[in-house]
């Protein structure tokens, strides 16, 4: 009997590593498999068998208790009340466009020769077979953005590099993955790490880089581990010529998640942003031509030289092409990642694929793209998930994040709380961002308490402004969506009529 | 205070995770990580000599230690529960749940930013171990199984 048991952090977080260890107890003769997590985080922990026809059934939120009655289950000699049928005929799984998380839930994440048997390497193969220019030239023509969240065209910055003379140059994948809401970089790198290290070796050889770093967040440890064991796999498997591959740890300061303060960090420094120009692609890691893309940026390209540039544009709208792995959270009934292509409704995201809230309560509030993204409210859930669409709208698609809230949320206080946030993941390098989010929570707590409200509301407005115009990067310029949104699509929460009982 | 046997055991576990990351470029971070991991903290007797093998000022070293949230320069006394307050834990529930944990005097609650489990919070973590779909009585076991 073959089982598959995920190991994804989203699984250990409910008793994945107990119910692996119950089957292994009561079933000594079956095959475990730690598979990443297939990524519908309600089911978890989901444990699959493999049926004599191939195909896989699952059982869902199951824990070691469960695992005695699930015996004849799993021998399909009897029904199981938690039994969801053959896995990839789930609707939310059915209805994806799994590009780059085709394997991820499927395949041992540490196996190289099953990445190989699951289509894995071909990229790579094809990328040696074009050479620098033709791989350049195809992620150019696939349309693929970055997707860490600004969405610049990942050929022209590719380009950049390539052009870039020095004696040495560096591929850094920022898996600094802090945006609340998100966990698609983490998934990947649990699941199907080997995705990733093909990516940044088929980067190493367009760019014409000879050293790269994956630099992790500390609060991943589970995808720290297996990424080091899966680059020593690699390496082993002859994947890695000629290009040194490395982890390196954060140390808790979100703001190295922007792409400059991350190499300040890498090269042993405290992480404050850098002005730019220069632009990292030309002095980025020790002052050398840097690539840094974000790990579902580079996890996209194997599939694009493997397929060719057209089949991944063929799938998106517009200028936003290919898949996004978006990642529903918060209060919602289905909750997970689902990769799609670009123009899925924000409605359709919310009601339809993620079954509305968890809590059953009406859904009053959507934040996309982490703590730097606006606030939407139900009448803006016709917003297809594209970057211009949700730039015309007045917010970011971000990173991909969509979190739900209910009707009980208070709207100013999250306003606050992205003020405050933000004044504690400041690296103190530019004042509207150092001082502005300390003085953007003082005007909230203001108004919050009903103190000349719309004095302070403007003031709060003309701060935000300061902030989004005068910051050095998205941390301090950004901070401003959530709260903007905020006042303007939810003004009731922050002018309470106490302004005018106080008279 | 450290009694001269721990400043020289501290010393050398110092100067054994400076010679591991010698001549790599950039490791202060890492070497940092790594004492930390040895020691529970980062000594502040050890700042200069971590300086001195880096060929760093002491300023620059300290710089670093206080930027980062996760150095700490003092051991904690109490075991570490890091509950995740970000926007995604909020909207399942955490702020609800806090008051738990800050009110117990047996282990010290540390508040992260996201632990990448956000359809599956409000979510915790000790050590490396996470912990999610936490409600008051899951939390309130987990405080005790914390500072058991």
């Amino acid at each position: 009997m073959k089982l598959f048991v995920p190991r994804d952090a989203a699984a250990l977080a409910v008793g994945a590593d107990e119910v692996a260890a119950a089957l292994a107890a009561t079933l000594p003769e079956a095959t475990i498999v730690r598979t990443g997590s297939r990524g519908m985080f309600e089911l978890e922990p989901l444990v699959e068998v493999a049926g004599a026809d191939g195909l896989r059934r699952g059982f869902a939120r199951i824990s070691a208790e469960d695992v005695p009655g699930l015996v004849p289950a799993l021998r399909a000699e009897a029904p199981h009340p938690k039994a969801v049928g053959i896995v990839d005929e789930i609707p939310f799984l059915r209805r994806q466009t799994r590009l780059t998380f085709a394997r991820c839930g499927l395949v041992d994440p540490l196996s190289s020769s099953d990445y190989a048997a699951h289509g894995g390497w071909r990229g790579l193969a094809r990328a040696r077979a074009l050479g620098p220019a033709g791989v350049v030239d195809a992620v150019s023509r696939s349309g693929l953005r970055g997707r860490g969240g600004a969405g610049f065209p990942a050929g022209i910055k590719w380009n950049t590099v390539r052009e870039a003379v020095s004696d040495r140059k560096y591929v850094v994948c920022n898996a600094d993955e802090g945006d609340s809401g998100t966990f698609a970089d983490r998934m990947l790198m649990e699941g199907d790490p080997f995705l990733l290290i093909e990516g940044m070796a088929i980067a190493a050889l367009a760019v014409g880089a000879s050293s790269g770093f994956v630099y992790v967040r500390s609060e991943y440890p589970h995808a720290i581990r297996t990424l080091r064991a899966a680059i020593e796999e690699a390496r082993g498997a002859g994947m890695l010529e000629g290009f040194d591959l490395q982890v390196r740890v954060g140390a808790g300061a979100y703001v190295c998640g922007e792409e400059t303060a991350l190499l300040e960090s890498l090269e042993g420094k405290r992480g404050q942003v850098r002005a730019k120009p220069p632009l990292p692609a030309l002095q980025g890691l020790f002052g050398r031509p840097t690539l840094v893309n974000n790990v579902l940026t580079l996890a996209a390209v194997p599939f694009i030289l493997a397929e060719g540039p057209q089949a991944y544009a063929d799938f998106g709208m517009g200028r936003s092409r290919g898949t996004m792995p978006i990642q529903l959270a918060g209060d919602i009934r289905n909750g997970g990642l689902f990769e799609t292509a670009f123009g899925v409704t924000l409605g359709e995201l919310v009601d339809d694929i993620g079954g509305g809230t968890l809590s059953g309560r009406p859904v009053r509030a959507v934040q996309v793209g982490g703590p730097l993204g606006a606030y939407f409210p139900r009448a803006l859930f016709d917003t297809p998930f594209d970057y211009e669409a949700f730039t015309e709208a007045g917010g970011l698609i971000g990173h991909g994040g969509v979190v739900v809230f209910n009707d009980t949320v208070d709207m100013a206080a999250m306003a606050r709380f992205a003020m405050a946030f933000c004044a504690a993941e400041s690296c103190g390098k530019c004042t509207p961002c150092r001082l502005g989010a300390v003085r953007g929570a003082e005007v909230l707590d203001r108004i919050i308490a009903g103190d000349r409200v719309t004095a302070n509301l403007a003031l709060l407005e003309d701060l935000c402004e300061t902030m989004q115009l005068g910051s050095l990067c998205a941390l301090g310029g950004f901070t401003p969506y959530p709260v903007r949104s905020a006042v303007r699509h939810f003004p009731g929460d922050f002018d309470r009529g106490l302004e005018a009982a106080a008279e | 205070m450290d009694s001269p046997s721990g400043a020289a055991a501290h010393a050398e576990v110092v100067a054994r995770v400076l010679a591991a990351h010698a001549g790599a470029p950039g490791a202060l971070q890492p070497i940092l990580q790594d004492v930390q991991a040895e020691l529970g903290f980062v000594p502040p007797e050890a700042l200069q000599a971590i300086a001195d093998g880096l060929n760093l000022s002491r300023a620059e070293v300290h710089g670093v230690v206080t930027f980062y949230h996760d150095f700490r320069l003092a051991p904690e006394e109490r075991p570490v529960l890091r509950l995740c307050r970000a926007e995604a834990c909020q909207a399942r529930g955490v702020e609800a749940l806090a008051p738990l944990a800050s009110a117990d005097p047996r282990i010290k609650l540390e508040t992260v930013y996201c632990l990448g489990l956000c359809a599956s919070g409000p979510a915790a973590m000790v050590g490396e171990r996470v912990f999610g779909r936490l409600d008051a009585a899951a939390l309130r076991r987990l405080i005790d199984e914390t500072a058991a």
